[in-house]
């Protein structure tokens, strides 16, 4: 039997994945995938970048515990991710992220204020984003992916020269709306640069509970989508790779899964010491991705201690500057009513005014 | 001209598409096809595939990427086929296309147009004939309208083309082809959350929309009532004044919609005139509606949505009091 079907049996697709490192975890750099323009400079740049997010995410979660925050999502352990992925952006490209994309805003110019200002609670914190080209950050999973796929096929329509960078973690794979968005934006060739930002934990669920899939990766192949995982502790090659994704985006989507960890809590709202190891989370000590970074700059003697505390000084006031700024932020409750609707229906209308003549919000 | 509703709103969508080149149409089978109700029949030739595009069999992502090119300023018209298939985009309609002007302060809007066939009668299969109106008018930020005739189809149509909010737009089924009527060729249009006082009247009130609006003018005209029948047009923004004042008018009130009747716009109706103008009621309010069951199948519609005989009874009902 097996032998007379032989001759009918073809292959009809066949795929792989490839994974890129250039930068790995003792601070050695694969020269010839370096990125030509990633000089000196540059690479400081990102650095710098990366420890402000940090210091920026630090300062967050301290609020938080003091309850001058709200609900936080920490992306310790995350700005490689972000941060190459950000600097390998245009000016015209355009991002779309999810709740947890704060270092990718900081590349991008959102004021620091506004950033504590929505980490307070505020909708004012993220009502300008479009003027750093980026949508709001967004908390259900996955949903914002088809908005990007929109917005690639709108800048495609407008023949403009822009990309879309959008996010997703590793639990957000599992959703509907991930799987459409691939379908869609391989059916039109949209320029869109959809990111995995796989940090390995969907709040408790571990990434291997989320899916009997190799790669998170390999999902973008059944829609037709170019794919590639890379080491996304590796600020260089997370860089390269969006780089690259950004400059093919004329001719349709990339996916690229970061590999990276969430080194704290989901939120602030978890305590994950409850369903993983402490020794899991040493194991990805030594990956960190500031860390191979000093040990690289510190090797071609470009960085040293004292330009270490400088930096961190001018970080610290940065974001002091900032939170004060934050803080100082007080909200019209006469906001909320007046942003509706285009214009002020009357039932609302008659709400608003109630709520005013009772002193309501005294 | 004489047209149906079909025929309106195709022609509301060829106006405004003329009129606004970043007017795109998309949706399952709105190209080639031009809609399984052909509504959108004749536009992706005029227009091309950028503009009128077929796309994939995901409603989730059809309001999803709708989303995105509103942001971009393009103005979408997504078509969910059918009422209970948009359910599949509920969490982008109401956590995304609903909140992002709240949520940005106005500083991102979405005008947009998320049009479905709703409503029953035409012994469809299972979810071809829901009345979800009130699942978003309970959204804040969405404009929810429902003509019950082609003129006010076509006009609401244009100013949803016109306006700067998400609409949900409601388009009953079995309207589609019911009857013709005379509607301007030219563009004009019909203001959201303002009702249209269809018949004036004295002895009651009859508050309805959509396909009950045939129903009660039938049950009027054949009993010779002096009823002031009122039709919402918009569900959300309410067109509270009107019915108020209608309400005051007569003293008597029914509201009358296909949808089940708990916690149905009849209820919605029913409070805010009890808030308003109790004492000027001379009978309690009655509410006309479906069973509060799940729509059942077509072989047993005719014994779920509400008909003249029940309409009638409920005038008994009220005119006894």
């Amino acid at each position: 039997m097996k032998a007379d079907c032989g001759s009918l049996i073809k292959k009809v697709y066949e795929a792989s994945v490839n994974y890129l490192q250039i930068l790995d975890e003792n601070g050695n750099v694969d020269a010839q995938l370096l990125p030509k323009e990633l000089d000196d400079r540059k690479i400081i740049e990102m650095y710098k970048f990366m420890c402000l997010a940090r210091a920026m995410d630090a300062k967050t979660l301290s609020m938080q515990r003091q309850g001058r925050a709200v609900t936080y999502g920490p992306l310790v352990g995350e700005e490689a991710t972000q941060i190459g992925s950000a600097c390998a952006m245009r000016k015209n490209d355009f991002f779309v992220p999810t709740f947890r994309q704060h270092g990718v805003y900081i590349v991008r110019g959102l004021p620091l204020d506004k950033f504590f200002i929505y980490a307070r609670g505020f909708e004012d914190g993220v009502s300008k984003t479009e003027n750093v080209g980026a949508t709001p950050e967004i908390v259900p999973v996955s949903t914002q992916l088809p908005h990007a796929a929109g917005i690639a096929y709108a800048k495609k329509f407008k023949k403009e020269d822009s990309a879309v960078i959008t996010y997703v973690g590793d639990g957000g794979t599992s959703e509907g709306d991930f799987y459409e968005t691939i379908n869609f934006a391989g059916l039109f060739k949209v320029p869109l640069v959809l990111i995995i930002e796989n940090n390995q934990w969907a709040i408790s669920v571990p990434r291997k509970r989320q899916s009997a899939a190799e790669t998170l990766a390999q999902k973008a192949i059944a829609g037709g989508v170019p794919c590639i995982q890379v080491d996304g502790n590796d600020v260089i090659a997370v860089y390269k790779a969006t780089a690259d994704a950004i400059s093919n985006a004329r001719n349709g989507p990339t996916v690229i899964e970061c590999v990276t960890y969430r080194m704290s809590m989901h939120t602030t709202a978890d305590d994950p010491t409850k369903y993983r190891s402490d020794s899991e989370v040493e194991a990805w000590k030594p990956k960190d991705p500031i860390l191979r970074v000093r040990k690289y700059l510190n090797r071609k003697n470009l960085w040293n201690d004292s330009l270490e505390q400088q930096m961190n000084d001018q970080n610290s006031k940065l974001v002091d500057d900032a939170v004060a700024k934050a803080e100082a932020f007080r909200m019209d409750p006469k906001a909320m009513f007046e942003n509706v609707y285009s214009f002020m229906p009357d039932v609302l209308k008659e709400e608003e005014d109630e709520a005013i003549s009772s002193n309501f919000w005294q | 001209m004489q047209m149906n509703m079909v025929s309106a709103l195709n022609n509301a969508l060829d106006l405004a598409m003329h009129e606004n080149e970043k007017m795109v149409i998309l949706g399952e089978d709105v190209a080639k096809d031009g809609g399984v109700f052909r509504v959108t029949d004749g536009l992706l030739a005029k227009y091309g595939e950028n503009r009128v595009i077929d796309t994939p069999l995901a409603e989730s992502s059809i309001v999803g990427t709708a989303i995105g090119m509103a942001i971009e300023g393009l103005l979408p018209v997504p078509e969910l086929q059918f009422a209970g298939f948009m359910y599949l985009a509920f969490s982008q309609i109401v956590n995304h296309a609903a909140r992002y002007r709240s949520r940005t302060r106005s500083a991102i809007t979405l005008p947009m147009i998320m049009r479905t066939p709703v409503s029953g009668g035409v012994r469809t299969l299972e979810h071809h004939s829901e009345s979800p109106e009130v699942e978003y008018a309970h959204i804040g930020g969405l404009i929810v309208v429902e003509p019950s005739n082609p003129y006010d189809a076509k006009g609401l149509m244009i100013s949803a083309a016109h306006g700067k909010d998400p609409v949900v737009f409601l388009e009953p089924t079995k309207l589609y082809r019911l009857f013709k009527q005379e509607v301007p060729e030219d563009m004009y249009e019909v203001p959201f959350g303002k009702a249209n006082v269809i018949k004036e009247g004295n002895d009651l009130t009859i508050i309805t929309y959509g396909t009950m609006v045939q129903v009660v003018k039938n049950v009027v005209e054949k009993r010779n009532l002096s009823a002031q029948i009122v039709d919402l047009r918009t569900i959300n923004p309410l067109d509270e004044k009107t019915i108020i004042d209608s309400a005051k008018k007569t003293g008597k009130v029914i509201v009358v919609h296909e949808a089940p009747l708990s916690f149905g716009v009849g209820a919605e109706i029913s409070a805010r005139i009890a808030e308003k103008a109790m004492f000027e009621l001379d009978a309690p309010i009655i509410r006309v509606g479906a069973p509060s069951l799940p729509y059942p199948f077509p072989a047993d519609e005719q014994y779920y949505v509400p008909n003249e005989i029940k309409v009638s009874k409920a005038i008994d009902k009220l005119l006894s009091v």
